[in-house]
Parts: structure tokens; sequence; C-alpha cells
């Protein structure tokens, strides 16, 4: 008879002996059950059967244990800070076998001599040609449990670290969504756009009325893009409207946005939110510094089997706009998100471009290159 | 209401709508204030105030082109001496210390959206500080003093303040610049630090002036003094550093403004009120 927990996930492994402890006293309780069935089944003295199966089952469970525990630390020598890892504590069937095996054979001869030693009894052995039919049954009777036992222990902490690890797949998954968002959501943009709704609500409800409608498709459909891997290229541009709305509302005439989607473009699938940062970045480091304001064009194109998305605005330039970056958080983060977003579903085969407009109108244009089939292709 | 007097304000603000929320709970707030003008960016501030000589200026801090902190510099450097320093309020989406540090101040801040209840006590400060204004020559003194060393410590945090959510400065340069490099055509001059009398900005160039010559290049007058050696090199206006070493006298005038003599050059360099202060007898 045999225990074996593995850490169970998520709380903190207590420390060996402790877990040793613990495995040996359920050893305990599981072979004094067994040992009052047996009693009853072989209708024998309980007492007796008693001093044998616990003498019998500890022995075997610690045999087996330190067995297991031994095989699979020679086999993979413990690494320092990888924790109570389970799998750092279960060398594999084939090796269990042998343990079971050895361990039961073991604990079942050790076992009988010190129940015999309790007792004065003088029981069969395995050695005992006689009774060997009765030994035999009896090693059966110890290392059925044994390999029951072990299968059960086993299979739980296979699922505890199934459980874990599909855990943590979700807590990443959801972690990666929530920087998505936090970056699409800024808070300086969301408290200004609520002043300014506040500012209409007493100046003119209807606008106000129109502002929040824009306001929540904005937000719907941010939340709801931050969920997906892929979505069709219209989507992208009718949030994109709304976002620009909500900031005509507050720069008034200063902005003055475009979108040129072209009709067979409209279905292509992109990555969702890959071009926020760079329309934030036109309005908050092209168009709002500007005393004059400017015009912000959104376009799509296709060139051979690449999607090239571009957002330009007339604003102040790369030039004017590097002293403002460089004193301002945030300044450059957005694109380094939109490359790293790029080079982890295309590799190479993406990029993004910023540079400084080369037409009279000035100001800056970033290009983000892609190719159409999308990450597979 | 005896609290209230007739005054007149100006409203700079880059968002029309909340100008238009802050001008309509003004004038519920305060019927008898008028509001001349409204600008929507700092440098119009600055020329609609030289302009129209209002009694209060409400800054927005984010504003395009110069902010609110520059263009109240601006203002406090540019105004006649004959007339009294418009009250400023401050106007910021931000809860930013910089700020914060001046509640209960001369120098006013509401932040957007613009609260009623706050805004009825900043029109309340206000009221007060026009009063004492009203009461002499020396208590106006006093209130102009307490706005300007005020704007003093707004200018000096202006790095952190301006910025909504500023990263750490950047580490200070190991060592003061020795050497700054200007060039004229093709050749590139090297001149020491030592030769230098004064900086002067002249929109985006600096003139480096030494005794023999001068000499243009193009960088920010920020990012010039935080390279400077602070012992030696004083800003004295937002678009003037003096090399100390090269000062021979300064002389106040009645306006408090101080004129410099430099030892290698004739003419003189002034001194604005803001930072007037660094001149005084040990």
């Amino acid at each position: 008879m045999t225990s074996m927990t593995r850490s169970e996930a998520g709380t903190p492994p207590p420390p060996w002996h402790i877990a040793l402890a613990k495995r040996g006293l359920r050893s305990v309780a599981i072979s004094v059950l067994f040992g009052v069935v047996l009693a009853a089944v072989r209708q024998q003295n309980l007492w007796i059967t008693l001093i044998y199966t616990v003498t019998i089952s500890i022995i075997c469970w610690f045999c087996i244990d330190l067995g297991r525990l031994g095989v699979a630390r020679i086999r993979q020598p413990p690494v320092v800070g990888a924790g109570a890892d389970g799998k750092r504590d279960w060398p594999g069937w084939p090796w269990m076998v042998v343990i079971i095996l050895l361990g039961s054979t073991v604990g079942f001869s050790l076992g009988t001599a010190v129940g015999d030693w309790v007792t004065g009894l003088q029981s069969s052995n395995l050695y005992n040609q006689g009774n060997l039919r009765d030994a035999l049954s009896l090693l059966l009777f110890a290392l059925l449990p044994a390999v029951a036992l072990t299968y059960f222990f086993y299979s739980r902490s296979v699922i505890a670290d199934r459980e874990a690890s599909a855990q943590a797949a979700r807590g990443q998954a959801a972690e990666s969504r929530l920087k998505l968002l936090e970056s699409q959501l800024e808070p300086h943009m969301l408290f200004n756009t609520l002043a300014n709704l506040r500012a209409l609500i007493g100046l003119d409800p209807p606008r106000a009325e129109a502002m929040l409608d824009q306001l929540i498709a904005y937000l719907r459909a941010t939340l709801s893009a931050s969920r997906l891997a892929r979505q069709p290229l219209r989507a992208e541009f009718a949030r994109l409207a709304d976002y620009l709305a909500l900031i005509q509302v507050r720069m008034a005439d200063r902005v003055e946005p475009r979108f040129e989607l072209p009709p067979e473009l409209s279905e292509i699938d992109v990555p969702p939110l890959l071009l926020q940062p760079l329309v934030e970045n036109a309005v908050k480091h092209g168009l709002e510094p500007s005393v004059r304001g400017g015009r912000i064009r959104i376009s799509a194109a296709r060139e051979g089997d690449d999607l090239l998305l571009s957002v330009r605005d007339t604003g102040v330039g790369l030039d004017a706009g590097r002293a403002e970056r460089d004193t301002t958080a945030g300044a450059g983060f957005g694109l380094a998100q939109v490359r790293e977003r790029l080079a982890t579903l295309y590799g190479a085969r993406a990029s993004l471009r910023l540079e400084s407009a080369v037409d009279a109108d000035g100001g800056t244009l970033a290009v983000i290159r892609l190719p159409v089939g999308g990450p597979g292709a | 209401m005896s609290g209230r007097q007739r005054a007149r304000a100006l409203i700079a603000e880059d968002e029309p709508l909340l100008a238009a929320v802050l001008d309509r709970e003004l004038s519920r707030l305060w019927p008898e204030l008028e509001i001349v003008g409204t600008v929507r960016d700092g440098s119009s501030a600055v020329t609609q105030a030289l302009a129209l000589r209002p009694d209060i200026v409400f800054l927005d801090i984010q504003m395009p082109g110069q902010n609110g902190i520059d263009a109240a510099e601006a203002l406090c450097e540019d105004y006649p001496d004959d007339a009294s320093l418009p009250l400023i309020v401050f106007v910021t989406a931000y809860d930013h210390y910089a700020v914060r540090a001046f509640e209960h101040s001369a120098i006013d801040y509401v932040l957007k959206p613009v609260q009623a209840e706050r805004l009825a006590k900043t029109c309340t400060r206000l009221q007060a500080a026009l009063r004492t204004r009203n009461d002499g020559a020396a208590a106006a003194a006093g209130q102009l003093e307490s706005a300007l060393s005020q704007l003093r410590g707004l200018i000096e945090t202006r790095g952190a303040g301006a910025a909504p959510s500023a990263p750490p400065a950047p580490p200070a340069p190991p060592a003061p610049l020795r050497i700054i490099q200007a060039s004229i055509g093709s050749t590139i001059h090297l001149v020491p630090v030592d030769d230098i009398l004064f900086f002067e900005a002249e929109d985006k160039y600096i003139r480096v002036v030494t005794a023999a010559r001068d000499y243009l290049i193009r960088q920010s007058l920020r990012q010039l003094l935080a390279q400077l050696d602070g012992q030696r090199f004083w800003q004295v206006h937002r678009g003037t550093i003096v090399n100390v070493d090269e000062i021979a006298t300064a002389i106040r005038d009645d306006s408090g403004k101080v004129h410099l003599q430099l030892r290698g050059r004739a003419g003189t360099v002034t001194v604005s009120r803001l930072y007037a202060q660094r001149f005084k007898p040990m």
C-alpha cells in the first residue's frame, strides 16, 4: 500500500518531511480500513490482522515512497527555485512497476516478521514452501492495493497539474488581453471625453446624447475586439471612426479625419486594435500640439500579397514632436507594442515604418505592412 | 452682493466645450465678471492678455503651441510695468501635485471638469485678491511677489508638472558642458563655455554670445540649461542664460526689473521679474 501526493497546484508545497508524514498517515488510515475488511472476509481475529496489515503496509509504503523519490531525484536532480514541481518526484511508470514490486515484496517479508515479533505467532512467509499459496495470496493482497493506491494518487496529481497549467494559460491570456485593453483605453482619453460629455450635457443635450452613443459604441467595439484574434478591416475602421468622432468633439475644427478603405479590402481580416496606437500618436503628438490642428487620414491599400495600412497626419511632425515625446510617458510605447505584435504574429513578413511626410502638408506618416493572407499564409 | 465686484477675465482653453462651460459657470457664479475673450492656445493667451489687460486669466495648462505655465511665464515677463499683473488661475484635467501645491495661494487652480462648488471658492478668493490689490501699493506689491514666487516654483517643476504622467527625469549629465560646438557654414567652432557671456533664445535657435562674436546653435534653451553648470550659468529671463562670472553690475529699476552690465561687452542684459530676486546685496 502506497500513497503519493504531488504538490498541490496553486498552494506552496509543504516541506518534504511534512509531506512524507502526511502520506504515511494516509497510508496507515487506508491500511486500517483494509485490515478491517480483510479480517471480516477471512473471518480472522481483527487485532492480529490489523497488526499485520498496518506493519506490512507502512513498510510497503515507506519502501515505495522512498524508492519513488530516490529514483526520481537520481534521474532528475532537483532544480533550485523550481519548487516542488510534481514532475520532479515522479520517475515514470516503468520505474514505478519495479519499485512497487520490490517495495511490496520487501514490505511484505519485513512486515510479516515485525508482525510475528509483535504477536509472537509464526506466520507463513514467502520462503515457507508449505504455505506458498497462502503467502502468495497475502502478497497479492498487499500488492493490489499498492498498485491501486499508487495509481489513484498519481491520477489525482496529474489532474491537479493539468488544472494548474490550464489555469496558468487562462491567466496569461487574460493578462495579455488586459494589457491590450489598457493600452487602447487610455485613461486620459476617457477623462477628457467624459469632461467634454459633461460640458455637452449642460450646453447641448441632443449632442451630448449622440456623443454618449459614440462613446458606448467605441467602448463596446474595443472590448469585443480585444477578445478576438482577428477582425475584418471594416470593423477596425468603424471603431476608429467612433474614436475620432470623440476626439472631434474635444478638438472641434482642429482635427479633420478621413478614411480610405477600398471595398475589396474591407473584409480582409487583421489583428484587432492594431491601428489604434498609431491613430492615438497622430492625435497626441501630431495634432494636439499644433495650434492650427490638421487632417488625419487612415487608409488601406494592397500591394501584391501585402496589405498596407497607413495613418497620416498633417500635424507638427516628427522633429517638433520629438521634444514633446521625450518628456511624455508612453512615448514610443504604442509603437513598440505594435511592432511586438506584428513580430509575434508575422515574424519578418510584417513591419511598421514611421517617417516624416514628404509632401507640402508636412506631418507624420506611419505605415504597417502585413501579409494579406494572415499569419498562417 | 457686497463681495462681488466688476472685473474682466480672459479664458485660455483649447477645448471649446470646456471653455463654454467655464464661461457659463462663471457668469452664473459671478455675473459682474465680464469675459473679455476666449482663446485656444498659449501664445494667443499672452498676446490677448497684453492687449486686453484683464484682471484675471484662466489658463489651461495643456494647450497647443505654448502650454499654460509657459504662457504664465511669458505673461509675467512681458507685462507692462505700469499695469498690475492679472491674477492667474490654472485650469487642468490632471490633479497633479505641482498644481495642487497651489491650493490656498495667490495663484489658484481649478480641475476639469470644472465643479461649480470649487469654482465658487475660486471666485471668492479672486474677489478678495482684487480687493487687496485696491488697498494700496504695498498690499499689491506683496500680492505680486507671492504670485511671482509661486510661479517660480511652478516653472522649476515644469518638466514634471506640465506632462500628465511624465517619466522620472533622466539622470543629470555626469559633468556640465565645457565646450559648445557651433557650426558656421561647414566649419564647426569649439567655443569654451568660459568665453561665453550669455545665451539668448531666438526662435528655434540659441544665440551664443562671446566678447568676440556670436554663434547660433539649434537647441532649446531648456535643454541647454540642463547641461550647464548651474553655479555659473543663471537663467535671468525665459529666453536668456547668463554667465555669472561676466556680470559686472546689476542695477534694479523702479519696476523691479534688473539690468546687468557685462564685463566683456557694451549694453545690458535684462533680468525679468521672475528671476530678479537672484540679484540682491549679501
